[in-house]
């Protein structure tokens, strides 16, 4: 398995480390639902070092990134980031990830970290006509995230990045806690926050220093299980759960991101124009369970009463900001409606759940 | 790691607190830590008859769900109904409040071949 910089760290604050797409990851410190409350409330920091980091440079990088995936990277501005996806010529997912904008010929990839692979793959493949080098730093490149409604104010003691001019989904080049860093307001969790990429052993330094000066606000180290509950009330998708190569764009909700409009073919753009037109034969919905259980991933969903399974869910968790079960489910389209009642089968039982907006929680 | 020494335990993880004829059962520190934040148990209706090593219901965490397993055979009499409001005793309170179920054991001198805390003990200290 895999270990971050920070593994020891991690070890010494007591977290629970599991194996997560190969690599040793903390799941949880003190405990989920605390860990997800600090980062609703106050500040969390978490390290996803894991995730990937791919760098593309070059004269041809915005030519080649339009062609490799669904959105228009060509027209980011220098420092901003947008949410992209890189799919298969049949419109299957083969990755979700961020693309930021650090110069006119210099972009930042963040893909999963089970992903990486095939991603800088698929890149590698994508950009061979252009005038584009591929550099996948992801093992030399550390990241910490800070989320929550009180990082701004922990972050701005420790950066020289102006983060009063720093938007959501923009990133910055500078320092962060005394480390050559970008400086990124872009997250998985709902909350404002901020993601430091760092080198991989100014991991450790930032860290520290993180936890120290954020202890007068409450800062709290969280663990993938937090992050997990955290995006799920977000409404955010998660790679393999939401996502996957069996999965398009569209039924996942995410059509916005797919630009046909765009002057650059790209793969799947057949595939792609062909669902938009025609529309998704299932949609991603939200589900509020209204009796007991948890429905979990793989879950069947029903109609009321009837045997006839309609969807299944695709991830699922008490939610600690509501107080309830709530779940993210294909369903078909018709079905797919807030206020509709359907119900999720949970081992022996058949419980209730409402189909509800997406996203099940937003900040204030 | 509390293991108490008045207790018989199992591979599972289920403690077992032998009271004359009757045993009352629950899951180890351990095992409530290894889960994280309890949010739902799920115990049958008293009157209910188990096998040993048969599950008897389903605990939650935030993360996942799991089955927990009847040390030895025998009739439920009683179930903590607190839990249902209040998982969170099992994380709490393992061995006192966060109890389970009270069975009336079929052979109250099986005890006898469930870990006693000594070997419980070597059990989770070797992972």
């Amino acid at each position: 398995m895999r270990q971050t910089a920070l593994v020891e760290e991690h070890r010494a604050l007591g977290a629970r480390l599991i194996d997560f797409a190969g690599w040793e990851m903390p799941v949880q410190y003190t405990g989920i639902l605390d860990e997800h409350r600090a980062v609703r409330q106050r500040v969390g920091v978490f390290d996803l070092s894991h995730m990937g980091e791919i760098w593309i440079s070059g004269p041809g990088a915005p030519a080649g990134l339009a062609a490799a995936l669904v959105s228009d990277p060509p027209r980011l501005s220098v420092g901003r980031a947008h949410y992209s996806m890189i799919c298969a010529a049949d419109g299957g997912i083969i990755d979700d990830l961020i693309v930021y904008r650090l110069a006119e010929e210099r972009f930042l990839l963040v893909p999963n970290a089970a992903n990486r692979e095939p991603v800088a793959d698929a890149l590698r493949d994508r950009l061979a006509g252009f005038e584009a080098a591929i550099d996948d730093a992801s093992l030399r490149t550390s990241l910490v995230a800070v989320q929550g409604p009180r990082a701004a104010e922990l972050l701005a003691g420790l950066t020289d990045v102006d983060l009063g001019g720093l938007r959501y989904y923009a990133i910055a080049e500078g320092h962060a806690c005394d480390q050559p860093a970008l400086v990124a307001r872009t997250g998985y969790t709902g909350e404002d926050g901020f993601e430091l990429i760092v080198e991989w052993t100014a991991a450790l330094p930032v860290w520290r220093r993180l936890m120290a000066a954020g202890e007068g606000l409450g800062i709290v180290a969280c663990g993938l299980g937090a992050r997990d509950t955290l995006r799920l009330e977000a409404g955010m998708p998660l790679y393999g759960n939401e996502l996957d190569l069996a999965t398009n764009p569209f039924e996942a909700g995410l059509g916005w991101v797919v630009k046909l409009d765009k002057p650059a073919d790209f793969v799947g753009r057949q595939a792609l124009q062909r669902i938009a037109s025609e529309g998704p034969r299932r949609m991603l919905a939200g589900l509020a369970i209204s009796g007991r259980g948890i429905a979990r991933h793989g879950h069947a969903v029903h109609l009321p009463g009837s045997d006839e399974q309609i969807g299944s869910v695709t991830s699922g968790a008490p939610s600690p900001t509501l107080g309830t079960p709530i779940a993210m489910a294909y369903l078909p389209p018709d079905q797919a409606r807030p206020g509709n009642m359907v119900e999720v089968a949970i081992r022996a039982a058949r419980v209730e759940a409402e189909v509800v907006p997406l996203p099940f929680y937003k900040r204030a | 790691m509390q293991v108490p020494d008045d207790l018989r335990y199992t591979d599972d993880h289920e403690w077992l607190r032998l009271e004359g004829d009757e045993g009352v059962v629950g899951i180890t520190a351990y095992a409530a830590g290894e889960l994280g934040d309890v949010v739902f148990v799920e115990l049958p209706a008293p009157g209910t008859a188990f096998e040993a090593a048969q599950s008897f219901g389903v605990i939650e965490s935030v993360k996942t769900a799991s089955d927990l397993y009847s040390p030895l055979a025998g009739e439920v009499t009683e179930v903590n109904h607190e839990l249902a409001d209040r998982p969170e005793l099992v994380n709490d309170d393992p061995y006192g409040e966060g109890w389970m179920i009270r069975l009336r054991l079929a052979d109250p001198a099986a005890t006898d071949g469930l870990k006693d805390a000594q070997a419980y003990r070597q059990l989770i200290e070797a992972g």
